[in-house]
């Protein structure tokens, strides 16, 4: 498998400004704060948080819907973090997004028809050209061809994000960010667009960057899971690897709180206390020391690096992990 | 494959509610206007209008022109339904074919404001920062002005004529629309579909006229309605002052102008015409109302 994405110490801080005439900087959100990650050509990357962890923003930022604030992306080797203008439109064929919201992100004025052909009309596709990609994307898509000439608000969610997906599709990307794709839909409409996001993975040899909250849709998807906390990434690894041994306090209570359909079968949750501290004053240290259940001095003060846990594809930041390589710095960068 | 159009199937449950919710938004709200009495009233004094302009000739008593000083200042009668003026000339017909002068009123100023206070408010609102800026602090220079004043001002540049003063009355109007298109951009342009748009690599360009304007279309639709009221009584006002319409045009305001002098001996000379523009403004107050409760997307079910 060949390297498809490389994000290297990704940071991306929403300025703070205080007073009306004169605005002053007064702090910064920091959203993503120094995340790397690699993704491989076909693969799924799970990226998976708490809601204001910054994985959506992540993702945007990945995409350059927002400009980072520092660190590097790299997508088939090539530095792209401050491609703009022109370029970053070509790039646009090969990094689509998925939208979280069925409801919001089609046009209401626009027909599907308009909708799905206008990316391949962007780049100058045929007329005759544009309607047979048309016909197609919405087959495999799961929609009939008299959807075309109708508006959103005529379709139930499962539709509409399939006609999202068809967008995403137009352009035959090899990436695409999927920004929480089925957090939206019933339970019932999740499994069919999990689906077909699958068989549209191996149809078309996508790689996904898959964003959700969902564990256990992030465990049937993926094949590698990154762990994000406070705009850092705790822990990644191979996804049965992850799942079956977790290292980090965060993810542990994580997939604790999954649920199981085996009540009678004890088992130890972890219920983490308090909030989620504000990304605008993170804590020092470990970020997560405020809520760790088992947090020492050292994670107070000073700040753990991803590092490798021997024998398996898999990375934690955690001071209380022993069993890391020592000396290994985090062999993602 | 075929598991897929199973699904999908299954997702198609209801195909009763797509097909009610089929109608359009602009059918739903044109429904939703006749239900409502007074917009409709508004609607009923509009159609009139238009009526009226389109069969000035048929409708007309007499002349709107011809002179007959023999005939001047009698009072309404049934050779003249409203009587005549100082010149003896038939005020009901001159009412009649001034309809047609107040809708070309109405649609030119509100042309005029409309595209540019669309075009500026769209950019500033769109761009933001210094665009922004130094756009909205131009509209706010002109909203400092009393609107009459600056017509005034803007017709003794120009010269004073019909064209001159629709002309003016158009500049005044451009702030109210540079305002309500700045602030719905604003809105729209936060969406997700927006960004969606970005993320396929629309341009600007396309953005800004493809996917932000089609959306902001509801509030420019009420406003051009309120407007048309306010921009026929700023034109009659500038035909009152002299600075509008000239004689002998059949303009409403200009015909109150002329009649003032006579206003204790013959008060229809006033009356009508001044109920007549009384009557329009009011129609398309009533209809704008009632547009706008119906083009609110909070109201919809």
């Amino acid at each position: 498998m060949s390297e498809l994405l490389r994000v290297q110490n990704l940071k991306k801080h929403f300025p703070i400004y205080k007073g009306a005439i004169f605005p002053k900087q007064t702090g910064a959100v920091q959203a993503v704060d120094g995340i790397s990650i690699t993704v491989n050509q076909g693969e799924t990357l799970g990226l998976v948080g708490e809601s204001g962890c910054g994985k959506s923003t992540a993702g945007r930022t990945i995409l350059k819907l927002l400009e980072p604030t520092d660190g590097k992306i790299f997508y088939k080797g090539q530095d792209i973090t401050d491609v703009k203008g022109e370029e970053l439109r070509k790039l646009r064929k090969e990094m689509q997004l998925i939208f979280q919201d069925p409801y919001a992100s089609l046009n209401p004025r626009k027909t599907i028809e308009q909708t799905v052909t206008e990316p391949m009309k962007i780049f100058g596709m045929s007329k005759e050209k544009r309607q047979q990609k048309l016909d197609k994307l919405l087959e495999v898509v799961g929609l009939d061809s008299y959807h075309k000439s109708r508006y959103p608000h005529e379709f139930s969610g499962g539709q509409r994000q399939r006609i999202g997906i068809a967008r995403a599709l137009a352009l035959d990307p090899e990436l695409i960010i999927c920004d929480e794709p089925v957090s939206a839909l019933d339970v019932s409409i999740q499994a069919q667009v999990i689906n077909l996001m699958e068989d549209l993975q191996k149809e078309f040899n996508l790689t996904y960057i898959f964003i959700a909250h969902d564990l256990s849709v992030v465990h049937h998807i993926s094949d590698r899971v990154a762990v994000m906390y406070l705009g850092e990434i705790v822990e990644i690894g191979d996804v049965e690897e992850l799942y079956g041994n977790p290292k980090h306090p965060y993810t542990k209570a994580l997939l604790s709180s999954i649920p199981e359909a085996r009540p009678l079968e004890k088992r130890e949750r972890i219920t983490l206390e308090g909030d989620l501290p504000s990304p605008s004053n993170p804590p020092q240290g470990c970020k997560f020391h405020t809520r760790c259940p088992w947090a020492e001095d050292i994670c107070k003060q000073k700040k753990p690096v991803l590092k490798q846990v021997p024998g398996a594809e898999h990375q934690v930041a955690c001071h209380l992990v022993k069993e890391v390589v020592e000396d290994t710095e985090a062999t993602l960068v | 494959m075929e598991t897929l159009a199973a699904e999908a199937k299954a997702d198609q449950m209801d195909p009763a509610i797509n097909r009610k919710k089929n109608s359009s938004l602009w059918l739903d709200s044109l429904s939703r206007v006749i239900k409502s009495k007074t917009s409709l009233i508004g609607l009923v004094i509009i159609t009139l209008l238009i009526v009226v302009a389109i069969f000035a000739p048929q409708i007309a008593t007499h002349s709107p022109t011809d002179q007959s000083i023999i005939d001047r200042y009698q009072s309404p009668s049934s050779e003249h339904l409203l009587g005549t003026d100082e010149l003896g000339r038939d005020i009901f017909s001159r009412i009649v074919y001034g309809s047609r002068i107040t809708i070309q009123i109405g649609v030119i100023t509100v042309g005029i404001s409309m595209i540019v206070g669309v075009f500026l408010g769209a950019v500033a609102g769109f761009f933001g920062r210094w665009v922004d800026q130094i756009i909205m602090r131009l509209i706010d220079i002109m909203m400092a002005f009393p609107s009459i004043l600056l017509a005034i001002a803007l017709v003794a540049v120009l010269g004073k004529s019909l064209t001159n003063a629709m002309i003016a009355v158009g500049i005044v109007g451009v702030p109210h629309f540079a305002r309500i298109v700045r602030s719905t951009v604003l809105s729209v342009k936060e969406t997700e579909y927006i960004e969606a748009s970005r993320v396929i690599g629309a341009k600007n360009g396309r953005i800004l006229f493809s996917h932000v304007l089609p959306n902001c279309l509801a509030p420019i639709i009420v406003q051009a309605t309120l407007t048309i009221g306010t921009a026929i009584l700023d034109a009659a006002g500038l035909s009152f002052l002299g600075l509008g319409a000239q004689p002998p045009l059949p303009e409403w305001g200009a015909m109150l102008s002329d009649g003032r002098s006579a206003l204790q001996t013959a008060p229809w000379v006033v009356m009508f015409p001044g109920f007549a523009i009384l009557l329009v403004v009011l129609g398309f107050n009533l209809l704008g109302d009632g547009l706008r409760d119906a083009l609110d997307p909070r109201l919809k079910q």
